[in-house]
C-alpha cells in the first residue's frame, strides 16, 4: 500500500514536469530558425501552398493558441501530423517506439548485470590484475562513445567474422511475429515463436552491447569503488568476526549495502542510452524511435519533435520512478525517511 | 595454568600511498581463563588493530601481518585454515567494536543480522525457531524494552545506547570463551556511557567470561580489569596488576598517562604528555617513546627496550629497570 501511495505521489508531480517540459520544447521548437513548411513542401513548392498548409497548422496563429490547439489535441491522443511522413504522429510514434524500447531495454539488461558483476569482481580482488583489467575496460568503455563501438563491432564480427547479422532485426526467411507489443522478441516470445526469438535476439546482440558499453562501464567504476570501501567497513568485519561464513558475507552483507550507488545511477545511464541509441540504430539499420527524433529535429518537424520529446519524457519519468523504487527497496533509511513524513 | 590467548612478536604494516606504516611493532600480550585484562594507550597506538589481528578481520589490504603468533588455547590462529577459524570467531572469541553504527550493517535489520550471528557463531546447532527465542533472550538480557520489535528494527531506529546494546548482545549470544570490547562506550553520550559499562560488567561477571577491555580512559580501567597492557605506538610498554599499576607506574609513559588523568582533589588542568605520537612511516629508532621521554639517554635511540619481568606479575619495556641500570 505504501508502494502504491509512493507511485501515485510520484505520477502526480510528474504530470507538472511534463507540461513544463511540453511548453518548453514547444518554444525551442518554434524559435528555431527556416520555416518548418517551406522545408516539408521543398524550395519549388508555390507560395500559395506553403500558406495553406501553415493555416492549417494554425502556424499563422499566436503561439499561445498554437499551444492550446496542441495540448488539447495531445490530451485526446492525437498528436498532430508529421510534416515528413505525413502521417499521424502517434502512428510513427507506435511503429517506431517499440523498436528502440526493446534495444535500450536488452541494452539496459546488459548494462546493468555485467556492469555490477565487473565492478564487483574487481571492487572484491581491487589492485589485483582482475582489478586492473576492469579498470582499464572501464576507463576505455566510459570514454569511447557507443557509435565508435556499434561501427567496430559491425566491422569486425559481422563483416569479417561473420558471426552476427549486420541489420535489421530479423533475418529474411524469418515471418515477423503479429505485433502485439511491437517488440519482436516479446512478441516471438508470447506467440512461442521460438524460431523469431533466437533469430531477434541474434540480431540485437551488436546494437544492444555496442549501446551497452558505455554505462555498463559507469556502473563497473561505482560498484567498484563501493565494494572496495564497503569492505573495510566494520559491519563486514564484525559479520566475519562472529563467523558468518565467507561466502554469506560477500553475496549479503557486502552486496546489498554496496548496491544503492550504483541502482540510483542506472536510471541516468538508461535516459543517455536512449539518446545514444540514435547513432547505433543508423549504423546497424535498426528502425527505431532515436533515428526517427533526430530526423525530425533536423528537418523541424514540429509535430515529430514535440512528440518525440514528451515520449521520452514520460519514459524518464517512468524509469526514475522505478529507480527510486528500487533504492527505497534496498535501503531503508530511504523508506524510513519517507515514511516519516517529508 | 595455560593461557587462553598469547599473542607473541606481533607486527602488522600498513600498505599506503606514501610507504609502509609500521604500525604494530612486536606486540606481547597474555591473558588467563577467567582474567580481565585491560589494555590502555593513546588514539592511534594499535590496540584496535591488535585485536583486529586475533580474529583476522584486519582489512587487507592495506593491513598485512608480518611477523608473530596468536595463540588461542595452544593453536596459533594465524596459521589456521579458514575453515577451522570460523569455530573459533563466535563461540571462541567475540569482539564488542567502538562504534556500534559502524559494525551494524545499515541495510538489514537487527534481527536478520542478530540471529545470522547466533546461527554461524554458536557451538550448538539450532532451528529457526530456538534461534529466534535464544535473540529475544539475549536481547532481554542487554535489558532492551521489547526485543520483539527491536529484531524487526533496522539500527537508524534505534538511539546509539541501543545499538551498542545490540552489539553487545551480539558478541554474548554465541557465549564466547573471550570477549573483547573495544573502547565500546566511546562513540556514547556520557550519560549513558556508566549504564553500558556497569551492564557489560555485570553480564561478564555471571558468564565468567575472559575479558580484554579497549580503552584510552584509566577510569574505566580501573573499573573493569584485573590486570592491565599499556600500549604505545605499536607495542606494549608496561603490564601489571591493576593495583600496583596505578600505585608505582614504571614506565615513563604510564608516568606520564596517570599524570594526564585530572585529579578531584588537586583542582586545576592536568599535565598531560608533550609531543604526539610517532610516525609511523619513519618511527623513531630503538624506544619509540624516547622523543616524548622525560628520562631518555643516547641508549634509548640505539635498540627497543625489550618487555622483561621485573617484578613478579610485572613487566616493563624501559631501559631505566635494565639490570644494574
Amino acid at each position: 500500500m505504501k508502494v502504491l501511495k509512493f507511485v501515485a505521489k510520484r505520477l502526480l508531480m510528474s504530470i507538472f514536469v511534463l507540461f513544463g517540459l511540453s511548453i518548453l520544447i514547444f518554444l525551442v521548437s518554434r524559435v528555431l530558425p527556416g520555416d518548418p513548411v517551406r522545408m516539408a513542401l521543398g524550395p519549388r513548392a508555390p507560395e500559395w501552398a506553403v500558406q495553406n498548409m501553415r493555416e492549417q497548422m494554425h502556424l499563422d496563429k499566436p503561439l499561445y493558441v498554437q499551444y492550446y490547439y496542441w495540448l488539447s489535441g495531445a490530451l485526446h491522443g492525437d498528436l498532430g501530423q508529421s510534416l515528413f511522413t505525413r502521417r499521424p504522429v502517434m502512428d510513427d510514434i507506435k511503429e517506431f517506439l517499440p523498436a528502440t524500447m526493446e534495444l535500450a531495454l536488452f541494452a539496459g539488461l546488459i548494462m546493468a548485470i555485467f556492469g555490477i558483476l565487473l565492478g564487483a569482481v574487481a571492487g572484491r580482488y581491487s589492485n589485483t590484475w582482475v582489478d586492473n583489467t576492469v579498470r582499464i575496460f572501464s576507463y576505455v568503455g566510459v570514454v569511447t562513445p557507443s557509435f565508435v563501438f556499434a561501427i567496430l563491432f559491425l566491422l569486425l564480427f559481422g563483416y569479417l567474422l561473420r558471426w552476427f547479422p549486420t541489420a535489421g532485426r530479423l533475418s529474411a526467411g524469418i515471418p515477423r511475429p503479429p505485433a502485439i507489443t511491437g517488440m519482436v522478441t516479446l512478441d516471438a516470445l508470447i506467440t512461442g515463436n521460438w524460431a523469431a526469438l533466437g533469430d531477434a535476439l541474434w540480431h540485437m546482440v551488436l546494437p544492444a552491447v555496442s549501446l551497452a558499453l558505455g554505462g555498463m562501464a559507469q556502473e563497473a567504476r561505482i560498484t567498484r569503488s563501493t565494494i572496495s570501501d564497503n569492505l573495510r567497513k566494520d559491519y563486514i568485519g564484525a559479520a566475519r568476526g562472529f563467523g558468518v561464513p565467507e561466502r554469506l558475507v560477500m553475496l549479503k552483507y557486502l552486496l546489498k549495502p554496496s548496491l544503492i550507488p550504483t541502482a540510483s545511477i542506472l536510471g541516468l545511464d538508461f535516459a543517455s542510452l536512449l539518446a545514444n541509441a540514435f547513432l547505433v540504430e543508423l549504423i546497424f539499420n535498426w528502425p527505431g524511435f532515436s533515428r526517427y527524433g533526430i530526423n525530425a529535429m533536423l528537418r523541424k518537424d514540429l509535430n515529430a519533435v514535440s512528440a518525440v520529446v514528451m515520449v521520452l519524457g514520460i519514459v524518464f519519468v517512468i524509469v526514475n520512478i522505478l529507480v527510486d523504487l528500487v533504492v527505497a527497496g534496498l535501503d531503508p533509511r530511504i523508506r524510513l525517511g519517507a515514511e516519516r513524513g517529508k | 595454568m595455560e593461557k587462553l590467548l598469547q599473542i607473541e612478536g606481533l607486527k602488522v604494516e600498513f600498505k599506503v600511498y606514501e610507504g609502509l606504516l609500521k604500525v604494530l611493532n612486536g606486540v606481547e600480550l597474555a591473558l588467563e581463563e577467567g582474567e580481565r585484562v585491560g589494555l590502555v594507550g593513546e588514539a592511534g597506538c594499535g590496540k584496535t588493530t591488535t585485536m583486529k589481528c586475533v580474529l583476522r578481520i584486519l582489512p587487507s589490504p592495506p593491513g598485512r601481518i608480518t611477523a608473530g603468533r596468536i595463540l588461542f588455547r595452544g593453536q596459533d590462529l594465524l596459521r589456521l585454515p579458514l575453515q577451522r577459524m570460523q569455530r573459533v570467531r563466535g563461540r571462541g572469541i567475540a569482539m564488542i567494536f567502538q562504534d556500534p553504527t559502524a559494525a551494524l550493517n545499515p541495510v538489514f535489520t537487527i534481527g536478520d543480522q542478530l540471529m545470522a550471528v547466533i546461527r554461524h557463531g554458536s557451538r550448538d546447532a539450532m532451528n529457526k525457531k530456538e534461534i529466534r527465542r535464544r535473540a529475544i533472550a539475549v536481547l532481554r538480557e542487554v535489558q532492551l524494552p521489547d526485543p520483539e520489535r527491536i529484531l524487526a528494527n533496522y539500527p537508524i531506529q534505534l538511539s546509539g545506547g541501543m545499538r551498542q546494546r545490540v552489539c553487545i548482545a551480539m558478541a554474548l549470544s554465541t557465549e564466547p570463551e573471550l570477549l573483547i570490547a573495544d573502547e565500546p562506550t566511546t562513540s556514547l553520550d556520557v550519560t549513558i556511557q556508566d549504564q553500558i559499562l556497569r551492564l557489560l560488567n555485570a553480564l561478564v561477571e555471571r558468564r565468567g567470561t575472559s575479558v580484554i577491555f579497549i580503552t584510552h580512559s584509566l577510569g574505566v580501567v580501573r573499573e573493569m580489569a584485573d590486570r592491565v597492557y599499556v600500549m604505545y605506538a605499536g607495542s606494549i610498554v608496561e603490564s601489571a596488576p591493576k593495583g600496583e599499576l596505578f600505585s608505582r607506574p614504571l614506565h615513563p609513559y604510564t608516568q606520564g598517562l596517570m599524570r594526564a588523568v585530572p585529579k578531584l582533589t588537586g583542582g586545576g588542568i592536568a599535565e598531560g604528555i608533550p609531543g604526539r605520537i610517532p610516525d609511523y612511516l619513519n618511527p623513531p629508532p630503538g624506544c619509540r617513546f624516547q622523543p616524548r621521554c622525560p628520562h631518555a639517554w643516547e641508549r634509548c635511540s640505539q635498540a627497543p627496550p625489550p618487555l622483561k619481568e621485573v617484578e613478579d606479575g610485572r613487566q616493563v619495556a624501559c631501559f631505566l629497570y635494565e639490570e644494574g641500570a
